[in-house]
């Protein structure tokens, strides 16, 4: 690894970079395995594949980066698509925006309730959000009565929006859903980015004692980013009930294992304190690649789907720890000696505190 | 400090004792010679399982970890002998093989836990979806049973007059676990690694030897009870024991076993063990449904961490009243974690 780069790059972005380039070597893979693979049809099917998971990271990565977890967001994606696909099966006339509003309200009581529990109840995210991920689901099947919601009785306009496009180059189109969902994936990183609550979520997870002892408001964010995270699992509870139409008690089941491994896959430290939102949106991209790519590739079949998910979490996280600790000393020590060079040659005088700063 | 911190556990255990009697006697009134060997059999048998894996996961959670992945390995192991079994292996081969597979795995998370430090949530939640994703490979959603008949009827027969195989197994698993925790070297190592991994390791403690063999054993077991579940139910799907791990965690934490690690004591595990059996019983002759049975379970573990972090805090607010109302002294100790602290350290 050259000094010149290391003085470019932080180690952080390494990961994005290498990332992007086994994402387009496992692209270059597929197609020399699979004949016609970047035709438009499958193309098309590969990106509307994205929304669900990718809403549900761009939540999941703000409660990650606190040193937190939330694996009730696919009882949350359920819960919410159902009650409110319920509604709209009796309610024709309701408006598309209250529709959105309801499925995001109930996801954020819900994640309100997780929030509540972890960040003052003081009860590790893991145990209060394995307790909800049961306990959310439960309440579905409890008030569904064995019913299910079907596509044919809902409103008319819900049915047409999959396939409506924002833009298309040739057969290659940008579907609504998918928009919508790249446009919250930006939102919410730059909200990490300029956003004093961004910020904030960092500090939390690097170190939750220093984030204290400062006077961050520790408690409040944790709070709130369960919060968000559960209305944006809301959100994509109502992407549930446009993709699909047929709603079962069974609705999102395993999906927080999908968006957890795509979020640790994209780069988010499961310690808290490092990450981004174009990571998730690799990491959603990457698995959504494999999964799809492989069911078209002979002589695989479909139930090694999740096998994989487990292995790509166990080199995700070992490559974290590994690789990115080593880099980050080799970025520290280039960092060091170009300070140490600089004060050999300058004649100013040593400002004060400057040794200690890196 | 210890003293107190003793003092709650007796009360804890105390109160667990109560709510057994209070469960045993709604159960008596309901159902005429509940005390019965036969009743007390059944009882034992619908659980025994994870009666079994939650022995060893009273050794992980007061090491300071946590294993998601137990359940997995119980259905990775139940669909190895189903696979090997359906490909005409030897069936005592099969066993091994997958014993010597749950060990093997155990290892492996083990050895990325200790010698690599990393978080045990992260590995074992890979292990969680990677097994059951193996599980899965190995079955596809077949279900396989034709055991051969002494497997089954060991799993399903007394062994001991009405006694099964697996509850002896349980019985005498459970006084080995207590006194290795409580009367040996390592079980104290367990309680220091999880009061403060930093701590142990300055003192000089083999906290990468303690933390390895954890895991090993935990993915011993796991595969062990899956293999007893095999037995028990005579046949074998991708998602065998989906979902245990929910009941298995509750139940350790109920115990009184502290999630933040170091505290806790295996004769309240017990105590819970038998809780949860008596609860489930009588739920079922309630007649409520499994599901809200489950919903049951995930409240008692959400509220098996809550109330004792709330009462707590309440005591030490009376405490701080009582000593020096004036002085505001920054709130510590065990009974009030930081918010924002995960089961790993």
């Amino acid at each position: 690894m050259s000094d010149a780069l290391l003085r470019r790059i932080r180690p952080e972005q390494f990961r994005e970079v290498i990332l992007l380039i086994v994402t387009i070597g496992l692209l270059i893979f597929f197609w020399t395995q699979i004949p016609n693979y970047f035709n438009p049809r499958s193309m098309n099917r590969l990106t509307t594949g994205i929304p669900i998971p990718l809403v549900v990271a761009v939540g999941q990565v703000l409660v990650v980066l606190t040193r937190n977890i939330d694996l009730s967001v696919s009882s949350v994606v359920g819960l919410s698509a159902y009650v409110v696909g319920t509604l709209l099966e009796d309610h024709h006339g309701m408006p598309w925006a209250l529709a959105v509003a309801l499925c995001i309200l109930l996801g954020l009581v819900l994640g309100a309730i997780n929030g509540t529990i972890v960040a003052y109840g003081g009860v590790p995210a893991v145990i209060t959000t394995l307790g909800t991920l049961a306990l959310y689901r439960v309440v579905l099947v409890e008030i569904s009565d064995a019913k299910t919601v079907t596509a044919a009785k809902l409103p008319t306009w819900l049915t047409g929006v999959p396939s409506k496009n924002v833009f298309s180059v040739r057969e290659y189109d940008l579907r609504l859903l998918v928009a919508v969902a790249l446009v919250v994936a930006v939102c919410g990183q730059l909200v990490l980015r300029y956003l004093p609550f961004g910020r904030r979520l960092f500090a939390i997870g690097s170190n939750p004692d220093a984030a204290r002892v400062a006077g961050l408001p520790a408690k409040r964010d944790v709070f709130l980013a369960f919060t968000l995270c559960g209305g944006l699992a809301g959100l994509a509870g109502f992407l549930w009930i446009v993709r699909f139409g047929n709603i079962t008690v069974a609705a999102a089941q395993g999906l927080e294992l999908q968006v957890v491994a795509a979020v640790v896959v994209g780069g988010v430290n499961i310690f808290g304190g490092s990450g981004s939102m174009i990571g998730a949106l690799m990491g959603v991209l990457l698995i959504e690649i494999l999964q799809q790519s492989l069911l078209r590739w002979q002589g695989v079949n479909e139930f090694v789907k999740d096998a994989i998910l487990g292995l790509l979490i166990l080199i995700a996280v070992t490559a974290d720890a590994i690789i990115l600790g080593r880099l980050r000393e080799m970025w520290v020590r280039t960092r060091r000696r170009d300070r140490a060079r600089e004060l050999a040659t300058s004649p100013a005088p040593v400002p004060e505190g400057a040794a200690h700063g890196t | 400090m210890a003293r107190d911190v003793a003092r709650r556990l007796r009360s804890w255990e105390g109160l667990l004792f109560v709510c057994v009697l209070v469960a045993l006697a709604l159960n008596i009134t309901q159902v005429s010679n509940y005390l019965t060997v036969t009743n007390q059999v059944n009882l034992f048998q619908l659980g025994i399982e994870k009666a079994i894996v939650c022995l060893i996961m009273t050794f992980v959670i007061v090491n300071g970890d946590i294993d998601l992945s137990v359940a997995s390995m119980m259905g990775l192991s139940a669909a190895l002998v189903a696979y090997l079994f359906e490909h005409g292996w030897s069936f005592p081969l099969a066993l091994l093989v997958a014993l010597a597979v749950g060990l093997g795995f155990g290892i492996i998370a083990g050895y990325f836990v200790a010698v690599l430090g990393l978080s045990s949530l992260a590995v074992t939640l890979a292990g969680y979806i990677g097994y059951r994703g193996l599980a899965e490979v190995l079955v596809q959603d077949n279900s396989v049973s034709g055991f051969p008949t002494w497997f089954t009827d060991l799993g399903q027969q007394g062994l001991i007059g009405k006694v099964t195989f697996s509850i002896i197994l349980f019985f005498a698993l459970a006084a080995i676990a207590t006194v290795i925790l409580h009367f040996s070297g390592f079980g104290r190592l367990a309680y220091v690694i999880g009061n403060s991994k930093e701590v142990a390791r300055f003192s000089g403690v083999s906290v990468v030897q303690t933390k390895l063999a954890i895991f090993a054993i935990s993915g011993f077991i796991s595969a062990l009870a899956g293999i007893l579940i095999t037995a028990r139910l005579g046949a074998v799907r991708a998602s065998t024991a989906q979902g245990y791990e929910l009941d298995i965690i509750t139940v350790v934490l109920l115990g009184g076993v502290s999630i933040f690690g170091g505290v806790g004591s295996m004769v309240g595990v017990l105590l819970s063990i038998y809780l949860v059996l008596n609860i489930r019983n009588g739920l079922v002759i309630a007649g409520v449904t499994g599901n809200i049975q489950t919903g049951i379970i995930g409240l008692l573990l959400i509220l098996s961490v809550l109330l004792p972090n709330l009462a707590g805090r309440v005591q030490d607010r009376l405490r701080r009243g009582q000593t020096d109302p004036g002085a505001r002294v920054p709130p510590a100790g065990p009974a009030e974690p930081s918010p924002s602290q995960t089961a790993v350290g």
